[in-house]
């Protein structure tokens, strides 16, 4: 079991806790030691930021063979956001059909279970978006 | 720097080799490589081996060790060399070898490429596919690799206007290669429409748009040029390589419809050896999906961006078509034992600038480009291969 | 100094299942349970929700009306009797994701439904005392029925969370008493999926004796009749047993329509009373005054005497969706579907 690999990303995956390079402002998630656009000028320089949660489809998909995890949601659909602070994340678009989906879709961050470690083990929680209001 | 040539090729056929283990099947192409090479044993100086996962798929690491042992050369004490890049390994291997007699460190290099797929459950399979991916960030939320290929189909028929056809047509063709193959997976055609009516995997591709999970091995002999000449009438001089690296996860790349690695990949093996797309006549790409193929001839510059898609459906990529891609099968029908790719690629170039590549031999090859991935294009390896006269 | 609501905020899964769906299944005339429940759809949780998703959401859409420093909560408090962990507080994941770790306490409560009310109070104290600034009371469930059994026809899934303190008060509780006995009319052993439940012993005995007990307690010591309240909320186990203790203590249907939620989404256990309290909040005038009175089996009942003040037109209610259109975002499911969902179905291991 991954416990402590999963505990050590709560903080990204509960709450989009990314950074921004304090030499020219590019925002990452999830957080980086350096900027990779300042290099060595970054080095001590990476602030923390939490993103807002809003964000832009760029692409998507609908999975229909799953991993074990996802099993009970197949098909379900992923997507490529671009958050409103420019960074990308990959994700899930949950409460929505997958045909409503369309690139240029306004969404919003959800909290949601994203797997367990079996029945007896930890459960792992994190983002997906839901379109936005 | 020295020149170096390939001067022996091998394979085992690719498929779902029940009865053969990882070591049956990575010795099996390494001794025809040698003996198709007409070398001795004491004459290798180094074993360099393209793996992707052995220790996942067959809970087995230190397979540098092992593939040598197995070969019978223990005794000579190699040093061996297991090289992982996702996907990419075996065309790493095959690079970093080359460097090897390059440099005058060696002479004579063997490299191979092997990965035994099927000895795990599907799903754990494509699970063990997915960690070439960034596994924090993609797969632990849901992305599956083919998922990942899928998000990038879509967005260029988002920005181009390709259809599932034109994607469907790189599958057709591959397949139509591959019943000319005795090596390859499926030797079988299909149609248009057998791609289209295929069960969804990751939308917009479907079963037949991704190249299947394989057992299989392949492997060539490397020597240093002017000693190549001793042990082959047909050396096929490395004329050049690149291999370029990029974000890991596919949403911190620049463009979801290029992939730099390609293109800058590409262009360092084009400058090194000086030619041009328009020299090369045959050309393996790394098609594990078919819009893998369709952003590899466009970011390999043989096709203009955008109309990859039109330019397959129209036959440009076909067997002796303005430039024949994937006359193997590609991975798509020849199979994708992941760790032989970059080295099988290889074998089949050779072979065809040997003029020995039977029924589908592209006529008056002279050079020929391979061109692999790892993960979702975070790395990329291309060699421009050039017949020696 | 009085405590109180400075904020709200909850969270309904859109996932719904009429009581016809689940009768035609076991044989039974669904419509007909449907009414005799007065329960017209029930929520259902989603394969990728819980009480942790569920209470996180809530205790957000709280947040997100009010301007406070999440650093400020000192305590939270999740009540539910479908934590996802047996052992591992639903709290301390709820902490993490509003800011508000490390520097508080948390703790999870059960008393079946009413481990949210109970919440409330220990809030009330820790503010009243002065001891934290604010406190966070969560209700949430995702409460099971046995297949084919009366409870499948109601038990829901849904949360609420209340922001408790002293300052910045937008609904004051002037009073707050409870009645608490040992009363086995519902519970569940360790270990067990569903729980168990007394049939009729359910009824008057448990839910209004401890109602009605408490409701007399509170009248007497607020000095109030039905008459002086705008508003009025129960727990709601069904759309009937509220109604029924409603009108026994002197209310008009016009009280507690507001905040009647069951009849449209079903009994969300620690979430229920909480969730309806929420509605009320929603529409609520600077003056009005609300009677609440929640019920958890085992049994017991807490109840409030509350009055909205001038700083509920502070909060900005339309800030994440309110309960009316919590409960208009809905999503039909089959029973196979809902079997699915709620892990009903016997899954090969993994």
């Amino acid at each position: 079991m991954a416990i402590p690999r999963f505990w050590r990303e709560i903080q990204s995956r509960y709450n989009l806790i990314g950074t921004k390079c304090g030499s020219c402002g590019k925002v990452d998630f999830p957080p980086r030691a350096v900027c990779p656009v300042c290099g060595r000028k970054s080095i001590g320089k990476m602030q923390r930021l939490r993103l807002g949660g809003k964000g832009t489809v760029v692409t998507y998909t609908v999975i229909h063979d799953a991993p074990a995890q996802f099993e009970m949601q197949k098909p379900y659909v992923m997507a490529i956001i671009e958050m409103d602070e420019g960074v990308r994340l990959t994700s899930q678009l949950i409460d929505v059909k997958a045909e409503d989906v369309t690139i240029g879709m306004k969404v919003q961050s959800s909290f949601r279970k994203l797997g367990q470690e079996g029945e007896a083990g930890v459960i792992h929680y994190g983002y997906k978006f839901r379109p936005a209001g | 720097m020295r020149d170096v040539a390939v001067i022996g090729i091998g394979e085992t056929e690719f498929g779902e080799l029940w009865d053969r283990s990882f070591r049956d099947i990575g010795i099996e192409a390494g001794l025809k490589a040698i003996q198709d090479a007409k070398i001795r044993s004491e004459d290798i100086d180094a074993v360099y081996i393209g793996n992707m996962s052995a220790g996942k798929f067959i809970d087995q690491e230190h397979v540098s060790a092992l593939v040598a042992d197995y070969a019978g050369l223990a005794d000579m004490h190699l040093p061996t060399v297991r090289v992982e890049g996702g996907g990419a390994c075996g065309a790493i291997a095959l690079l970093q070898a080359r460097l090897a007699i390059a440099s005058g460190m060696h002479d004579i290099v063997v490299v191979g490429g092997a990965e035994k797929m099927t000895d795990v459950g599907d799903v754990q399979a494509a699970e063990i596919l997915s960690s070439t991916a960034d596994q924090e960030w993609e797969s632990v939320f849901g992305a599956t690799f083919a998922g990942l290929y899928a998000m990038m189909a879509r967005r260029h028929m988002y920005e181009f206007g390709t259809t599932r056809e034109q994607l469907a047509s790189v599958a057709v063709k591959n397949h139509k290669n591959g019943a000319l193959n005795p090596e390859a997976q499926f030797q079988k055609e299909i149609t248009i429409e057998t791609v289209l009516q295929a069960p969804r995997v990751a939308e917009p591709l479907g079963v037949f748009d991704c190249a299947p999970l394989s057992d299989g091995a392949a492997a060539v002999v490397l020597c240093e040029m002017q000693k190549a000449r001793k042990f082959s009438d047909t050396p096929i001089r490395i004329a050049g390589s690149g291999q370029a690296s990029d974000f890991l996860a596919l949403h911190d790349r620049r463009d979801l419809t290029t992939l730099d690695a390609t293109v800058i990949a590409g262009k360092r093996a084009f400058h090194e050896a000086r030619l041009q797309p328009k020299d090369v006549q045959v050309a393996e790409v790394h098609d594990n999906f078919t819009i893998s193929e369709i952003l590899a001839i466009e970011d390999l510059r043989f096709i203009e961006k955008g109309k990859g898609g039109p330019a397959t459906a129209e036959g440009l990529t076909a067997l002796n078509g303005k430039v024949s891609v994937n006359t193997s099968g590609g991975l798509k029908a020849r199979g994708q034992p992941v760790g032989a790719t970059g080295v099988a690629q290889a074998v089949e170039i050779v072979r065809q600038l040997r003029g020995e590549a039977g029924k589908r031999q592209v006529v008056g090859a002279r050079h020929g480009l391979t061109h692999t991935l790892g993960g979702t294009g975070a790395t990329a390896v291309v060699h421009l291969f050039e017949r020696g006269d | 100094m009085k405590s109180g609501i400075v904020s709200y905020g909850a969270y309904i899964p859109r996932y719904r299942i009429r009581p016809k769906d689940i009768g035609t299944v076991w044989g039974a005339d669904g419509e007909a349970m449907g009414r005799g429940l007065n329960i017209r759809a029930k929520s259902v949780p989603g394969p990728d929700e819980d009480v942790i998703t569920i209470s996180v959401e809530a205790a957000r859409a709280c947040m997100a009306k009010v301007d406070i420093d999440p650093t400020e909560i000192g305590a939270i408090y999740v009540g539910s009797e479908s934590h996802p962990y047996a052992v591992k507080p639903t709290a301390t994941i709820v902490a993490e994701a509003i800011g508000s770790a490390p520097v508080l306490t948390a703790a999870d409560f059960e008393f079946a439904c009413k481990a949210g009310t109970a919440a409330i109070q220990t809030s009330m104290g820790l503010t009243l005392s002065k001891m934290m600034k604010y406190g966070l009371a969560i209700g949430s469930d995702t409460s099971q029925g046995a297949p084919g059994d009366a409870l499948e026809y109601s038990a829901s899934a849904g949360g609420a969370a209340l922001l408790i303190g002293v300052d910045r008060v937008a609904a004051e509780i002037a009073h707050t008493v409870s009645y608490t006995t040992d009363t086995p009319d519902f519970w569940r052993r360790e270990g067990q999926r569903y729980p168990s439940h007394g049939g009729r012993f359910t009824g008057e005995p448990a839910y209004f004796k401890h109602v009605s007990a408490c409701a007399q307690l509170l009248f007497k010591r607020a000095g109030t009749t039905a008459e002086d309240y705008d508003y009025a909320v129960f727990h709601q186990p069904n759309g009937k047993f509220p109604v029924r203790a409603a009108k026994q203590l002197g209310f008009k249907e016009a009280q507690i329509d507001a905040g009647l939620c069951v009849r449209e989404i079903g009994n969300t256990y620690s979430g229920a009373i909480m969730v309806g309290l929420c509605a009320i909040l929603d529409e609520a005038d600077s003056g009005d005054r609300i009677f609440a009175v929640g019920y958890g089996s085992g049994a017991g009942s807490d109840g409030f005497d509350l009055t909205v003040t001038d700083e509920i037109t502070k909060l900005r209610r339309d800030a994440t969706p309110t309960i009316k259109e919590l409960i208009a975002d809905q999503v039909f499911l089959d029973y196979a579907t809902y079997a699915k969902y709620r892990g009903k179905i016997l899954m090969r291991e993994a």
